[in-house]
């Protein structure tokens, strides 16, 4: 395998952003130990009747997808074997395992009964029986705690690489080279786990909706469900690979890969055609094209979600308007966008449990989500700063 | 006066050397059955009464009928004559007493120097013009009830007038009567309303005080939970028909003869707070306002008897059957709200694509 | 080249196993126990008294009685009668657990803390559930509360009185219990019993008095013989049970659709250890491949 060039930015922290985050990271422990000791009803605007809100349609099913990054470099780099996105590969992974981490942590706080969750990897051990096996919530539990940990594996080179160089302590060092060997023999089979994962996971993410029945409305209740969300979130999964370079380019005073960026934005044109296809096919061919125009609001809403997907495949479908960096970056952004508003409305939006039924996030509930997003851009600028995860200054353009 | 000889005379039915120790505690037991309290309770008040335990009480009399005083006549378990003879010592009674004049001012005074004892209102008390309105020997009532209720071990009012100034004080209300508790601001007043007050709820009440030295549980109002805790509704006889919807829509009609429910005819029973609907009147079965069929208009209930009009239809509580679909748990969608987050989300997207144009520069471009 | 049989054997051998993996059956759920237990709830009986909510919130310790009954069912109120007011019609209707033949609930919980128990009965296993909610989400009927308001939360739904009901000693229904709603009804317009005398005694009413029941076609309807699947509390009614805030399903429940398309994805784990050992095997040509490259 391709050794990386990464390097670790270096430098000091940022004062600035340091206290901000002391601060603010100081606030939002004590919005949660109110949460834990007063319960859920203070802290958010969730009921009986959209008892998923914001924590699982944002921080989980958006959240995870967005993180999707690592997985999206992967398949390409490494299915399809595209050796130039390598130096994507380690950033995109960085931003997935926090990105799923948190999730994981936004679990923690949502769930009402959190001390039991130990339960789900470990609680069907020995007696098999007593998971259910025909919970799709279960192999999302399952598959995304594992995904978490494979993720984390493969961001091991990053930590063993900076050890290795710099470590004063010969037995970590020791471990260090171990450890490398390791990787450079068994990377394939965890890679390989890395992309089989999120493939599963990702794709359940919206077959959970399906239990929902009548109460998610017919525009975006369909069998396909589950391909849907899979090719959704690769493409959000290019889309934030994008933002995440140009931001870190940006940011630490970096060269950014244009070339292979803008490469990858044919890929994003594949994906959204395939998305609108199947999305458009199914409606029409199940006769749910009336759905479109005679829900209400709701077609409103239908139209707007299709539009957001419309748009960057427009402006990235032509060559020369992608070859503008500038455009990259507003598909991007747009692809972001309807890849979380598609997942907020099977959520949130399009399920209507009974008439009268409504939901809004409350202050302090949003307050929560920002804390999540708050503590994963903190973890990822002290990592990235310490340990070698973004390319270095020579682009490494050559290999293909 | 016609009043004071029929007291009189029947006082003087009861027999000369009182009655016998067993009919008593069987009067005592028929009280407490009465008020839905055990045997047990019966025979303590008439131990209580032959230890000679008579609490004194001083009775008032303000803007009153002195319908309360009469519906004390019409009891039998225990009978007024065996009250105010064996049970309490009744010191101070304007209905009731064969003094006037200087002779019962004196009484009046004595007793409450005695102090100890349980002060019953009847009769609302004016307050306009300082109270002139009703006026006792030349004191306002609302001077005789600042001392003898001030003084009094416990303080009684009985009937809608001295709860809460009943009839007297409906609208235009000219000579601002209230209740006592609103003269006795720091003194807890137990109020007994009704037009009249139940007398076995004042016996009741009465009869603890005497026995068992302590006074029944009350609610926000001051009135014993016992007896007002519920509303005539939820205990009413005829409760069926009004569940089953079968309403009498005319006095005399069919539905009036097979006893239907009221309820059309303007019956406050959902709003008034009483015991009427179990513990009828004059000893006699059904004999209460729904019994014989005429709605109930809340006569012991604030702001609904001498208030509301007859037969305006009374409101049902407002939780009584909840509609099929709720109401959304947090309320609905506060616009100012969810316009600060849409407008946060929307500055966020276009902060953000307005970034693309900066961020786009510098890098590689083909 | 250590990577080259070895390891393709080790990904075929992976693939392998998983093929052995136990196969799930849509089959169990198709109908109720035989010993299935149930309530038959006749609208046109009831009078609304709602003596049935303060014997449930009695009988399973709740707070609360009728006299200021809650709008709607909630983590401390597992039964409610409502009220159905329409032109010149109404009706009263219950609201409590379906105990379906396939439940939502029982679907979605992944740690088997709803499940369908004995009798058919759906309870809930507090030492189990995590509280994530999904339940809430699957069950059509909005049945499975939260309790909000506290930082130790149940989940609460009724639970046919099981405790009361149920022996866990000998593993039978105790002789003449009954949950604490059917036991209070004065008119009996909710009853308890075996899930096959309920259907027969339904059957029964709606053909003695067909007039007085209300059917989609004219044909009287006894609902809960097959709507989402089916549910052991049947309903009756002079009225749509749309007006009454039932659910019109159809004859297959979403648990079951929901099963169907997640088995066909995953039966047997074979599509993800199918589609590992091809991942694996690609990026191991692809590193060959390089490896050649770079000589």
């Amino acid at each position: 395998m391709a050794h990386s060039h990464a390097q670790p930015v270096g430098g000091p922290l940022n004062k600035k952003f340091v206290t901000f985050m002391v601060i603010f990271l100081g606030l939002w422990g004590a919005v949660l130990l109110y949460r834990f000791i007063f319960g859920i009803g203070v802290v958010s605007g969730l009921t009986d009747y959209y008892p998923w809100g914001v924590w699982i349609a944002f921080d989980v099913v958006t959240g995870t997808a967005l993180a999707c990054g690592g997985y999206a470099v992967a398949i390409l780099c490494y299915i399809m074997n595209k050796g130039k996105y390598h130096p994507l590969v380690r950033p995109a992974l960085l931003t997935s395992a926090l990105g799923y981490s948190m999730a994981g942590l936004a679990i923690v706080i949502d769930v009402g009964r959190w001390w039991g969750v130990w339960r789900i990897p470990l609680g069907g051990f020995p007696d098999m029986g007593k998971y259910n096996w025909d919970s799709a919530l279960l192999e999302v539990a399952l598959c995304v705690m594992a995904y978490v940990g494979v993720l984390w594996i493969e961001l091991g080179p990053a930590f063993l690489e900076k050890w290795e160089s710099t470590s004063k302590n010969s037995a970590l060092v020791g471990f260090a080279k171990t450890g490398l060997k390791f990787y450079d023999k068994a990377l394939i089979w965890i890679i390989a786990l890395g992309v089989l994962l999120p493939t599963m996971h990702q794709s359940s993410l919206g077959t959970l909706m399906l239990l929902g029945g009548q109460k998610l409305h017919g525009l975006w209740y369909t069998p396909w469900i589950p391909l849907l969300y899979l090719i959704s979130c690769v493409g959000m999964g290019y889309a934030i690979v994008v933002w995440e370079s140009s931001l870190s380019s940006s940011l630490f005073k970096r060269d950014r890969e244009d070339t292979m960026l803008i490469s990858l934005s044919g890929t994003m044109v594949v994906v959204i055609s395939l998305y609108l296809a199947l999305r458009f096919g199914d409606l029409i061919i199940s006769g749910k094209m009336p759905l479109m125009f005679n829900s209400g609001w709701l077609s409103i809403v239908f139209w707007a979600e299709i539009g957001l997907f419309a748009v960057p495949l427009f402006i990235l479908a032509n060559k020369q308007r992608r070859s503008h960096f500038p455009n990259m970056l507003r598909a991007s952004i747009l692809l972001m966008l309807a890849g979380s508003v598609y997942r907020f409305n099977t959520y949130i939006t399009a399920y209507q449990p009974a008439p009268g039924q409504t939901y809004f996030p409350s202050f302090l509930e949003i307050f929560i989500t920002f804390g999540v997003i708050a503590l994963e851009v903190s973890m990822y600028y002290f990592i990235v700063k310490r340990y070698p995860i973004l390319g270095g200054a020579t682009a490494d353009a050559s290999a293909e | 006066m016609g009043r004071r000889d029929e007291m009189l005379d029947l006082l003087a039915e009861l027999p000369d050397e009182g009655v016998d120790r067993r009919d008593f505690v069987k009067v005592c037991m028929m009280a407490a059955a009465a008020l839905g309290l055990p045997a047990a309770t019966g025979v303590k008040w008439a131990e209580a009464a032959e230890a000679g335990l008579k609490p004194s009480v001083i009775w008032l009399h303000f803007q009153e009928c002195t319908g309360c005083t009469e519906s004390l006549l019409r009891t039998s378990h225990p009978g007024l004559g065996t009250l105010i003879l064996d049970m309490i010592s009744l010191d101070y009674h304007e209905t009731l007493f064969a003094a006037a004049g200087h002779q019962i001012e004196a009484a009046l005074h004595d007793a409450v120097a005695r102090g100890g004892y349980i002060c019953v209102v009847e009769g609302a008390i004016p307050t306009k013009d300082d109270g002139i309105y009703c006026q006792i020997a030349g004191r306002t009532a609302m001077d005789i009830l600042q001392e003898v209720g001030g003084n009094a071990a416990a303080v009684i009012a009985i009937g809608s007038c001295a709860s809460w100034g009943g009839v007297p004080s409906a609208e235009p209300n000219p000579t601002g009567a209230v209740g006592a508790q609103e003269i006795l601001p720091d003194t807890p007043v137990i109020n007994l309303p009704g037009c009249p007050s139940n007398p076995y709820n004042f016996l009741g009440v009465v009869l603890q005080f005497a026995t068992m030295g302590t006074l029944p549980a009350l609610d926000d109002e001051g009135r014993p939970l016992f007896a007002y805790g519920r509303t005539i509704h939820e205990h009413c006889p005829r409760r069926a028909h009004f569940d089953a919807g079968r309403f009498v829509r005319e006095f005399g009609d069919e539905g009036h003869d097979l006893g239907y429910c009221l309820f059309a005819m303007g019956c406050k029973g959902p709003e008034t707070y009483a015991n009427c609907s179990t513990l009828h009147f004059n000893e006699v079965p059904d004999a209460w306002p729904i019994g014989i069929g005429a709605p109930c208009f809340g006569c012991t209930t604030k702001g609904v008897g001498f208030t509301k009009p007859l037969f305006q239809e009374a409101a049902l509580p407002p939780n009584y059957v909840p509609p099929i679909h709720a109401e959304s748990q947090r309320g609905p969608i506060t616009p100012g709200w969810a316009g600060v987050v849409g407008l946060a989300t929307g500055a966020a997207v276009g902060g953000a694509l307005m970034a693309t144009k900066k961020l786009g520069e510098g890098g590689t471009e083909d | 080249m250590s990577m080259d049989r070895r390891t393709l054997l080790k990904g075929l051998a992976v693939a392998g196993a998983g093929a052995v993996a136990p196969v799930e059956a849509s089959e169990q759920y198709a109908e109720a126990p035989a010993d299935a237990v149930g309530m038959l709830y006749d609208a046109t009986r009831c009078i609304g008294c709602q003596a049935c909510v303060t014997a449930c919130k009695t009988a399973n310790n709740l707070p609360g009685n009728r006299y200021n009954p809650p709008r709607d069912l909630d983590g401390y109120t597992k039964n409610l009668i409502r009220l159905y007011e329409g032109e010149g019609d109404y009706s009263y209707m219950k609201s409590q657990c379906m105990h379906c033949v396939d439940p939502g609930c029982a679907n979605a919980c992944m740690i088997g803390a709803y499940k369908k128990r004995e009798y058919g009965i759906v309870t809930w296993d507090p030492d189990r559930c995590i509280g994530c909610r999904y339940c809430q989400v699957a069950c059509p009927y909005n049945i499975p509360k939260f309790q909000w308001d506290t930082g130790v939360p149940l989940m609460v739904k009724c639970e046919l009185c099981n405790h009361i009901i149920h022996d866990p000693d000998t593993g039978t229904l105790r002789e003449g219990a009954l949950p604490g709603c059917c036991q209070a009804c004065p008119k009996e317009a909710v009853i308890f019993g075996k899930y096959t005398d309920l259907i027969e005694d339904a059957k029964q009413r709606v053909a003695d008095r067909p007039e007085k029941y209300w059917g989609p076609d004219g044909e009287p309807k006894i609902f809960g013989l097959t709507d989402g699947g089916g549910t052991q509390v049947l309903y009756l009614a002079d009225m749509n049970f749309e007006n009454l805030g039932l659910p019109t399903l159809g004859d297959e429940g979403t648990a079951k659709q929901a099963r169907d398309i997640q088995h066909g994805i995953y039966r047997g784990f074979i599509a993800p250890v199918a589609l590992y050992g091809v991942l694996g095997a690609v990026m191991w040509r692809n590193s060959r491949a390089q490896k050649k490259e770079e000589g």
